[in-house]
């Protein structure tokens, strides 16, 4: 089977309000499939991401970020390399940068990967974004598409 | 050597969940404390678990740990039934036995090739590992793989499953959906035999536990989700019977408490379960621990790392065998009525036994909730293990006496969300 050119991963929980916008934004794709990718949608455990990675020549996950001070809604793009472990996370699991070290490895990692981290607002128990995350979903579709394409278009 | 105070410090225990400190004090060439000091805040389950419906208490307590939530799940599921006066047929049973070997098979080989190998191969974690020996990590992730294959196709997700219930599941699978993991098991079990066989060429520090040993058994089979206790000396109690012989204790450094039985230390986990019902694993596994070197019981704490791929190959044959011979429950789960009494719950979760005790009202509500973890329980047997280690080995210097407190606390395999994440070592006059 050949290898489908791109993987878009939306890593996170929808229960967990914004922490859902992986994977409300994978739901929108989902509408519409960019030609030659695959849609996924993880917990973020590490083995599993590193199958989903497996299979693609570009890899793009879209996760939520908690950071202080946030401006919800704000989307980073960050490639491999400006990806630093967490500190002090609890280390049973890897995190997304272990991840990708463990899949370089293993010779595993996609040939491309890219990185959509949405800056959010609220990650409590729950259901639905916030009005900003919501917000923010075309656009950050319209980056994803984008980058499958080979188009960067950042402003 | 003079009074002088040495400090050595890491800035995170890695391969270890949960955060934690721990200081050990030297005076006069004698160890005269050691300490685990685990600092997380407490995270009151119990508390808030009060007025909650029977049927709400699994989901609850399976979100106390993230990599056994089934164990949480099994105890919970068999306290609350026990307060019902419900006992589930055999079929709801040995999904519930499958659902858990998911749980054995995904944890034990995380620890086993993420957390543990790397400290006897001389490699700072895993990404150095598979940079070396691939070939390794690859048959650790697959294994692992396999383990959350059978908690997806039994518990409907491979963390947190949402398909157990009071009574049984609220979907039992069909026999065709579970063939595609016949296969997959069937290919892991060779995985689960090198594991065993990998583990056993490893350097062990020559080191025996003297502590009591405590798990769950049953008569004609290894336990993993169900039974009642027994001690390596030969005592045994009921679940309704634990309470009397376990006392758990606050102590002011830590944050979890610490248990005794009947006022002694002891170990729960795979040391425990080996040591006391070694002679109850299958043929192969039994060949395979034979192979590697293990004997009928087993108390050196760095060969735990040989039980737990023991322990593999054993819940893989189990996942096999469960398969082979299920049919699929025709109520998955009937209506269980509450009523007024108190329920107990044992199982054996990938690092040690799991206890929970709910009293009921005659609503359903849970008026009161007791939950006694594995590393609770082996809290006090960590720092005394710390202790006899430092004692034995003051003449390393710093970084190697730190380094192997680091592995003396991975041995035990802590996931209290609640164990080390920091360790300062403090050595006080050597």
């Amino acid at each position: 089977m050949s290898r489908p050119r791109a993987t878009v991963v939306g890593v996170g929980n929808a229960y967990r309000c914004d922490d859902g916008v992986g994977p409300a934004l994978v739901a929108h794709l989902a509408q519409d499939p960019p030609p030659g990718a695959v849609l996924e949608v993880c917990d973020g455990e590490p083995a599993r991401l590193l199958d989903i990675w497996s299979r693609a020549d570009l890899a793009v996950v879209v996760d939520s970020l908690v950071c202080s001070a946030p401006r919800p809604g704000r989307i980073h793009r960050t490639m491999v390399g400006d990806l630093h472990p967490a500190a002090g996370g609890g280390t049973h699991s890897l995190g997304i940068p272990g991840a990708i070290e463990l899949a370089s490895a293993l010779g595993r990692a996609p040939a491309r990967f890219v990185v959509f981290a949405v800056e959010v607002a609220e990650v409590g128990h729950g259901l639905g974004l916030s009005p900003e995350v919501e917000a923010a979903l075309p656009e950050l579709e319209r980056l994803v598409r984008a980058e499958i394409s080979a188009e960067p278009a950042l402003p | 050597m003079s009074d002088e105070t040495r400090r050595l410090t890491v800035a995170s225990l890695a391969r270890v969940e949960g955060e934690g400190a721990l200081s050990v004090t030297i005076q006069d060439g004698r160890v005269t404390s050691s300490q685990l000091q685990i600092y997380e805040p407490p995270r009151f389950f119990e508390a808030f678990l009060r007025d909650r419906a029977f049927t709400e208490v699994a989901d609850i307590t399976s979100r106390i740990c993230g990599i056994c939530p089934v164990a949480y799940q099994t105890s919970a599921l068999q306290a609350v039934e026990d307060a019902c006066g419900y006992v589930v047929p055999r079929e709801v049973a040995e999904l519930r036995r499958l659902l858990y070997c998911g749980e054995w098979i995904s944890s034990h080989a995380l620890h086993i090739y993420l957390l543990h190998a790397p400290d006897f191969l001389g490699h700072p974690d895993v990404i150095s590992l598979a940079r070396s020996d691939r070939a390794a990590v690859e048959r650790g992730l697959a294994l692992k793989k396999v383990g959350n294959a059978v908690l997806e196709a039994v518990g409907g997700r491979a963390i947190h499953p949402v398909n157990a219930r009071v009574g049984g599941f609220y979907r039992a699978p069909t026999r065709s959906e579970l063939a595609p993991l016949a296969e997959q098991l069937r290919e892991a079990l060779d995985l689960a035999l090198a594991t065993v066989d990998w583990v056993s060429g490893f350097d062990f520090p020559d080191v025996e536990l003297t502590h009591e040993l405590l798990a769950v058994v049953e008569p004609d089979r290894y336990a993993i989700e169900n039974g009642t206790l027994a001690t390596a000396s030969g005592d045994t109690f009921t679940p309704a019977q634990f309470l009397d012989h376990v006392e758990e204790h606050h102590l002011p450094h830590t944050t979890a408490l610490q248990a005794t039985l009947d006022g002694h230390l002891y170990l729960t986990g795979p040391l425990a379960r080996y040591s006391i019902s070694s002679g109850l694993l299958s043929p192969l596994a039994r060949e395979a621990a034979g192979r590697a070197g293990l004997g009928d019981t087993c108390r050196n704490p760095f060969r735990s790392v040989i039980v737990r791929a023991v322990e593999v190959v054993y819940a893989v044959e189990e996942a096999l065998r469960i398969i082979e011979g299920y049919r699929r429950p025709e109520t998955p789960s009937p209506e269980v009525e509450p009523r007024a009494g108190v329920g107990h719950g044992v199982s054996e979760a990938p690092r040690g036994l799991l206890y929970h005790r709910y009293e009921l009202a005659g609503d359903g509500l849970v008026r009161a909730a007791r939950i006694i973890p594995p590393t609770s329980q082996n809290q006090a047997v960590i720092e005394d293990d710390l202790r006899r280690l430092v004692q034995s080995r003051l003449g390393l210097d710093d970084e190697a006496l730190t380094h192997l407190c680091e592995r003396t606390i991975r041995n035990y395999d802590p996931c209290i969300s609640c164990a080390t994440h920091f360790l300062r070592l403090t050595v006080t006059g050597r």
